[in-house]
């Protein structure tokens, strides 16, 4: 639709800029490019205004009400609010999982990534052959990667276990027993850290080599060229990676679904995050106002996590450009 | 002299020992890496008994080739496939095509107010996708939507915030003297964009197109949450639910899985300068 509108307009606009072109752009022309500007971006603000702010608001009226989508909305206040921090057990559960899986998948994950970056930043044989093998874990997704991982898991013939068993490690059930099905995700994510590596890579071959050398002029080590060179450099994409992962993780939905039994939340609830539970009210129970609510005190969490991250970053980030943003 | 040149071979030494140290981390890293996609090949191929033997065997004893073809019989796959590539084709389409149109309206024309709604681009990108999940549901489905393609594909051609900040930045390095000169040319906005802007920018578009095709191959939420009629499931919502039908025959499971991860395999392997260069133009957006 956006595309054809875009289209009907072409031939008007095509045929006059050539006349109003002059050394100081008369209004006319500042409006004409207004205009042509706007329809550049129309797609995005359709999509904005129905697809992002207009649902945004939507779901902050209906988190007052009893929607459930096929009911007209009744406005009954605080309700869904109080059901959701007094009343339902479960989303104390959701939140707590959530939580767990945040604070220990976005500083390992981090950290995974930094530290194989590094090792692929050296000039060692077959370096290509090592970043591309690194790299591949992280663009396979989807089901198919959770049912490898599921049989990879499996307690008695899983090669997980297989793999400890060499070492004398009885190793545990995962998927089935609460305490080892979170750190079972983790582990599945690990997996994966190739994406944010190519990041941290990408940096690290940008920080200019004198550096290092006048470093190995005063004869620093290893490691204190990693903790005074390399690090400060890297991190403006720590922040973005780390900014990047909170959102990206509060939101682990897919990964309990399926390898649960159709997102029932796994032995004990302890798969069952907040996207889970928001789901099974909004699509299972159709619950829309409560689920709304959930969405919108989600919303407020991960803003609020993203300002203070914005905040104190200004307190680490290192930026070699001096104060710009 | 002696001791300067006993330094220097002290110091080769020390270097080789460092690398050949990191040369063995790297390579036992690859080996944990790719040990499970091996796994995954092996047992797609053990037959139904050798995957209940204890201790499982890491090399197969025979290829049993049939499990795929009995795989892919369980369900309507081949409709599966075709339907998952006609989304994964018209998304591509819409998000390489839009949002290249919209990144130029950034980059190139000096509106009023462009400069607030691109910051207002960019901050959309905080925004967790499920706040905004259950009122578009809501939307949809008052529209008539659920259960067509409408909701995976539609939004895909009103821009997408990453894309749109993707190819922006390509563009930016376009000299404006060619853009200005084209116009002094008579040339429309539009047609600068198509013919010049566009060619310039392929490297991005290329990016762009490989990772909306391969988002959408994989894409299970969407699908899940529109789609309720089997003939119009997606490769991953059909193995979804051959999950519950098929629960221990792992072969066939990972006989599937196998064959559904093979095209994302073929497009890294085809495309690997790319994937690369686009995750390097976000690092230098962050710097």
């Amino acid at each position: 639709m956006t595309a054809d509108q875009a289209k009907t307009r072409l031939p008007s606009i095509s045929l006059s800029p050539k006349k109003t072109r002059a050394v100081a752009p008369s209004v006319s022309s500042v409006r004409k490019r207004n205009l042509i500007g706007y329809i550049f971006i129309l797609p995005w603000l359709i999509g904005f205004v129905g697809l992002i702010a207009g649902p945004l608001l939507f779901s902050l009226f209906a988190s007052f009400t009893d929607y459930n989508i096929t009911s007209k909305m009744n406005f009954i206040g605080l309700e869904n609010y109080k059901r959701m921090f007094t009343l339902d057990d479960m989303f104390w559960t959701a939140l707590w999982n959530t939580l767990y899986y945040v604070i220990f998948s976005v500083p390992l994950t981090t950290a995974g990534a930094i530290m194989i970056a590094v090792l692929l930043n050296q000039q060692v044989k077959g370096m290509k052959v090592f970043r591309t093998i690194y790299y591949l874990p992280s663009i396979l997704s989807g089901v198919a990667v959770y049912f490898l991982w599921m049989q990879l898991l499996s307690p008695s013939t899983g090669l997980v276990n297989q793999f400890l068993h060499i070492f004398g490690i009885e190793g545990p059930s995962w998927l089935f027993d609460p305490n080892w099905t979170k750190p079972a995700l983790i582990l599945m994510k690990m997996w994966s850290v190739g994406g944010g590596m190519l990041l941290y890579l990408g940096r690290m071959q940008g920080i200019s080599p004198s550096l290092y050398e006048a470093a190995d002029l005063d004869g620093a080590s290893g490691f204190r060229k990693f903790f005074h060179i390399t690090l400060p450099m890297i991190t403006p994409i720590i922040f973005f990676d780390i900014i990047t992962s909170t959102i990206g993780s509060f939101q682990i939905f897919q990964e309990a679904y399926v390898m649960t039994q159709n997102g029932q939340g796994g032995p004990g609830n302890s798969l069952l995050f907040y996207n889970l539970h928001m789901w099974n009210n909004a699509f299972k129970s159709f619950d829309m106002g409560y689920a709304s609510a959930m969405a919108w005190f989600l919303f407020i969490i991960i803003m609020a996590l993203t300002f203070t991250n914005l905040k104190v970053g200004k307190k680490w980030v290192y930026y070699d450009g001096g104060d710009d943003k | 002299m002696i001791r300067a040149a006993v330094r220097r071979a002290n110091q080769n030494k020390r270097l080789n020992v460092k690398k050949s140290m990191v040369f063995l981390i790297l390579f036992l890293g690859s080996i944990m890496l790719l040990t499970p996609l091996w796994w995954m090949l092996s047992t797609s191929l053990k037959s139904p008994q050798e995957i209940m033997q204890y201790p499982p065997s890491f090399f197969p004893k025979g290829f049993h080739l049939s499990n795929y073809i009995e795989a892919w019989k369980t369900g309507d796959f081949t409709r599966w496939s075709l339907n998952t590539l006609l989304i994964a084709v018209v998304t591509t389409i819409g998000n390489v095509f839009v949002n290249a149109f919209i990144a130029y309206g950034f980059a190139k024309v000096r509106f009023k107010g462009r400069n607030a709604l691109f910051v207002l681009v960019l901050s959309t990108m905080l925004i967790p996708g499920f706040v905004t999940m259950v009122p578009q549901y809501v939307l949809f489905s008052k529209l008539g939507w659920v259960n067509t393609y409408l909701p995976l594909i539609v939004p895909a051609f009103l821009g997408s915030a990453f894309n749109i900040f993707l190819i922006r930045q390509f563009m930016m390095t376009i000299p404006n003297e060619i853009i200005e000169a084209a116009i002094m040319d008579g040339a429309s906005y539009f047609r600068i964009w198509w013919l010049i802007a566009m060619p310039l920018v392929k490297p991005a578009l290329i990016t762009v197109a490989i990772f909306s095709f391969t988002g959408a191959w994989n894409d299970l939420l969407g699908p899940l949450l529109y789609l309720s009629d089997e003939k119009l499931y997606t490769l991953q919502l059909g193995l979804q639910t051959f999950k519950g039908s098929v629960q221990t025959q792992w072969n066939y499971l990972m006989a599937m899985s196998v064959m559904v991860m093979i095209p994302t395999i073929l497009i890294f392997y085809l495309f690997q300068r790319h994937f690369i260069k686009g995750s390097n133009i976000s690092a230098g957006m962050k710097g």
